[in-house]
């Protein structure tokens, strides 16, 4: 028998080695690769930085994360990340649901297809591409201060920026405008869940909810929605997530106050200060952990 | 002379499941031999075991006097047409029907001759360019039964391959698989959950139950000498009787339908049941009547039209002693047979009567 | 639901897409404009300029050159990996594909720059220099899961019955995968080849941390963010890696087309 055969056959008797084979190069990668260095991260978050000579000491620390729970300038990061990241993430339900539900129930056949490449092609555009394009449109001469002038209300986006926390000297250098990048950036992840948690309800249940004399208020509240809501959770675990460790945004478009991305990125750099950084990563690993449990729930794994 | 398939023993788990539980048959040379039974029976698990698709837990597998317990389906001389027909679609017609053929590297001219070859052999010539996709569902029937043959199996094995049809055309093609089989000469093993396909085609038929075998014997004895209430019930139908009920000995007796007298009021005597009228089912070719008798329902059926009778009406079953069949408890044990091929198979013991 | 959308879901519908595409527009509007000092609306003028001048940029050149290697070779890491963890998860039952599922989706899922430093602290224990290949690996990191999504979905509508019926023909596994398997999944192959490609060449944030002084395109991209030589050929640039992402993710989906369960590929599971 030649090797081949014996191998076919070794496959054929023996699934298990097959098995092995197939699962083990993908699971070193990623197993060894990907969680070792994550892990690896984690480590250093208990490790602490020796101020005087400002090497990394390797003994079990917890400064790193007094340091980040003392001080108050680091409890605003941590707060005010979250508090954008809900924020957005109700921005994009809230303006994501609708389109997609117009796409799984008002839409058929190619033009299905299309609206959905519609949806697809700024998912998969230039992630800093579209942040500069924001930052053209936010600028102080840019589109959107124009389209206000135009139409006589130059005053109500002064208005708008002078609102304390939320303005800024220009919309591309406020919360504000932030908020507006984030929710653009982040919604086609949020809509394609959701059209393919719509797309799985059966239409069928919706006309026996109408045959049983539901208004189609009734129906949607009572029938639809509580169908979608693991696809807006499985939506949401991405612009949670993503907008807790975006550093270029806040960057390209933000006030001075910082977000937990950016602290990540300067104190591993300019800084040195792994550990500190370390222990500013384990944060939103954290909240991504618990918010997975939660969405998990709901169900969300479901929708993915 | 070998069988073509013996099988010792067979047991086949799936975890807790007990898919195959002690499956003993041997399969003459040039059979046509059915497997019967309901879903999760374990037919198919069995014939999936002869074609190689599963691992037996324990038992042996032996075809045409060589073990393949343990073989991978392409080192045995056995081809299957599958239930879902299983057509590769990237392929037209003639190359799934030469796909054997190109496996074992025989030229290009050689393979087109010989699938169209097939093809007519199945009534599908000139259909060689289509793609699966275009053809009908008996159209892809015959072509998942000529990519099997184009080899020249000594051993078919067959998966519910008409369930998909339509009445007509399950029925015209039954005919045509009886009568390729017997020109091809080739055992075919059909696993079916119709029992009337299966008692029209086969040489013999195996009656599968809970991973095991109740009853294995010709068609005819089959039907008529049933010895399990399973089988009494599965193939074809049956009255139930309990023996004190009819003036027998303790034990299950089954009585067919057809066997049975519908006359109207009440007369006692031997083999004869009073009851009620409760239902009349005219069948065109036959008329149905459903009896309840001391809280059973039986059932009655006669040539005739007897329009005088009621719902309602006091009626009495009647039948001939010899109607009644004995049934045991016990799946039989499997006849073994007599070095013969082809048709007529092994005389099983019948109950009594 | 009556077929037909009630005006306030039509205006939600039409405004949500105009507010996902208007900004793709604007860029491309941006890329005409003849003033190059501020980001002025409406454009004074309008030139094909700035196209001869981002031509002219030797080191946009090396950028998209490098961007390019970077892709294939994490597309081609990520096809061989991906369909071999798909091939597993869809043939075998076995403990933990909860946890498999989760764990491929965790690069993409995860914040980059997480990934970026942690990667980038593990080369760094190991005394591996970051460079090109450092780059490769952490990019076909999180592009695995763009193409195991797509194979695992068309393994699954392919079935299995094929593969039987191919060994009980007489093929052995490797005359099986070669004849049967592979044409079967060969456009999901590709769709997720495409995709995978996108992803990379748009990738920035871990490509910062595990790069040296490389730059690939978006890195370049980033610079000219925020010291901009000259506007206008950024925005000259970014039409232009518009255009190149665009083309494989519509590839991508029209070779997917008739799957029954669209999904965004990849990037959203």
């Amino acid at each position: 028998m030649t090797l081949r055969r014996r191998l076919s056959d070794a496959f054929y008797v023996r699934p298990l080695f097959l098995l092995m084979l197939l699962l083990i190069p993908p699971l070193l990668w990623l197993g060894i690769i990907y969680l070792g260095s994550l892990f690896n991260l984690m480590l250093y978050s208990f490790y602490s930085l020796n101020d005087f000579t400002g090497q990394v000491e390797y003994r079990f620390s917890l400064s790193a994360f007094q340091q980040l729970f003392t001080s108050p300038a680091n409890v605003d990061i941590v707060l005010r990340t979250t508090v954008m990241a809900a924020v957005v993430t109700v921005a994009c339900a809230a303006i994501g649901f609708p389109v997609a539900y117009y796409i799984a129930f008002h839409t058929r056949g190619s033009l299905r297809m299309f609206w959905y490449l519609m949806v697809l092609l700024p998912l998969w555009s230039s992630y800093l591409i579209k942040v500069y394009a924001w930052r053209l449109m936010l600028a102080g001469e840019g589109v959107i201060s124009w389209f206000f002038n135009l139409l006589g209300l130059g005053w109500l986006l002064q208005g708008i920026l002078s609102v304390p926390v939320v303005g800024g000297p220009s919309l591309s250098n406020s919360y504000l405008g932030m908020f507006l990048v984030f929710t653009y950036i982040w919604l086609p992840y949020m809509i394609l869940p959701i059209i393919a948690a719509l797309e799985r309800v059966p239409k069928s249940l919706i006309q026996a909810s109408s045959d049983l004399g539901a208004k189609p208020n009734q129906t949607f509240w009572k029938v639809v929605w509580p169908l979608a809501i693991p696809g807006v959770a499985a939506g949401s675990i991405f612009t949670f997530s993503l907008t807790l460790g975006d550093y270029i945004i806040p960057q390209v478009v933000g006030q001075p106050g910082f977000f937990i991305g950016q602290m990540v990125y300067t104190q591993q750099g300019t800084a040195g200060n792994l550990p500190l950084a370390a222990a500013f990563s384990v944060v939103p690993v954290v909240i991504i952990a618990l918010y997975l449990l939660l969405a998990r729930r709901l169900g969300a794994f479901n929708a993915l | 002379m070998s069988y073509a398939v013996t099988l010792n023993n067979l047991v086949c788990h799936f975890g807790a499941v007990r898919a195959v539980d002690g499956v003993d048959l041997e399969i003459a040379q040039g059979e046509f031999f059915s497997m019967l039974g309901p879903s999760g029976s374990g037919k198919t698990t069995c014939l999936r075991l002869i074609g190689g698709f599963e691992a037996p837990t324990s038992g042996r597998i032996m075809l045409f006097g060589q073990d393949a317990s343990r073989l991978p389906p392409y080192a045995r001389d056995v081809n299957t047409v599958f239930q879902d027909y299983a057509l590769f679609p990237h392929m037209n017609v003639r190359d799934n029907v030469a796909y054997a053929l190109t496996v074992r590297k025989v030229g290009k001219a050689e393979r087109d001759k010989r699938a169209e070859e097939m093809l007519e052999l199945v009534k599908l010539d000139g259909l060689g360019e289509r793609r699966p996709g275009q053809l009908s569902g008996g159209q892809r029937q015959r072509v998942a039964l000529a990519r099997a043959l184009i080899n020249r199996p000594r051993l078919l094995l067959l998966d519910e391959p008409l369930g998909a049809l339509d009445l007509k055309l399950r029925e015209e093609m039954q005919i045509e698989l009886k009568a390729l089989q017997r020109s091809l000469g080739i055992t075919f093993v059909y696993v079916t959950h119709d029992q009337g396909e299966a008692l029209s085609m086969s040489d013999r038929v195996a009656v599968f139950n809970h991973g095991k075998i109740e009853q294995l014997e010709s068609p005819k004895r089959l039907y008529e000498y049933p010895r399990t209430e399973f089988v009494a019930r599965f193939v074809g139908s049956a009255n139930v009787l309990e023996g004190r009920l009819i003036g027998q000995p303790a034990g299950l007796y089954a009585l067919r339908p057809e066997k049975v007298a519908v006359s109207s009021g009440h007369s006692a005597g031997a083999n004869r049941l009073p009851g009620r009228l409760l239902d009349i089912h005219y069948l065109g070719s036959q008329t149905r009547y459903e009896v309840e008798v001391e809280g059973q329902r039986l059932t009655a059926v006669s040539g005739s039209d007897d329009s005088e009778l009621q719902i309602g009406d006091a009626v009495t079953l009647g039948w001939d002693a010899g109607s009644l069949r004995a049934l045991s408890g016990a799946p039989a044990p499997a006849p073994s047979l007599a070095p013969q091929g082809g048709a007529g198979g092994g005389k099983g013991h019948g109950g009594g009567s | 639901m009556p077929p037909k959308p009630s005006l306030g879901l039509r205006i939600a519908f039409f405004a949500g897409m105009a507010f996902l595409h208007l900004p793709i527009l604007v860029i491309v509007l941006y890329a005409f404009t003849t003033e190059d000092r501020t980001y002025q609306f409406p454009p004074p003028g309008l030139t094909l300029r700035w196209f001869g001048e981002a031509f002219a940029r030797s080191d946009m050149w090396a950028a998209l050159w490098l961007s390019l290697q970077v892709a294939a070779l994490a597309t081609v890491i990520a096809l061989v990996l991906g369909t071999m963890v798909a091939a597993a998860m869809y043939r075998f039952a076995f403990r933990g594909k909860d946890f498999l599922t989760t764990l491929l989706i965790l690069p993409i899922a995860l914040p980059g720059i997480l990934t970026g430093i942690a990667l980038l602290t593990t080369f760094n224990s190991l005394a591996v220099q970051p460079g090109f290949w450092t780059i490769v690996i952490g990019h076909a990191t999180f592009c695995i899961v763009t193409v195991y999504n797509n194979v695992v979905a068309r393994f699954r509508r392919t079935g299995y019955s094929q593969i039987e019926a191919s060994m009980d023909l007489g093929a052995d596994w490797f005359s099986t995968w070669r004849m049967v398997v592979l044409p079967s999944i060969a456009t999901a192959l590709l769709a997720g080849a495409m995709l995978s490609f996108a992803l990379s060449f748009d990738e920035v944030i871990v490509t910062t941390f595990t790069a040296a002084d490389q730059k690939t395109l978006p890195i370049w991209f980033l610079n000219e963010l925020f010291r901009p030589r000259e506007r206008p050929v950024t925005n000259v640039v970014a039409v232009f890696v518009m255009l190149i992402t665009f083309v494989p993710i519509v590839i991508a989906q029209w070779l997917t087309r008739d799957t029954d369960d669209l999904h965004g590929g990849g990037k959203t599971g």
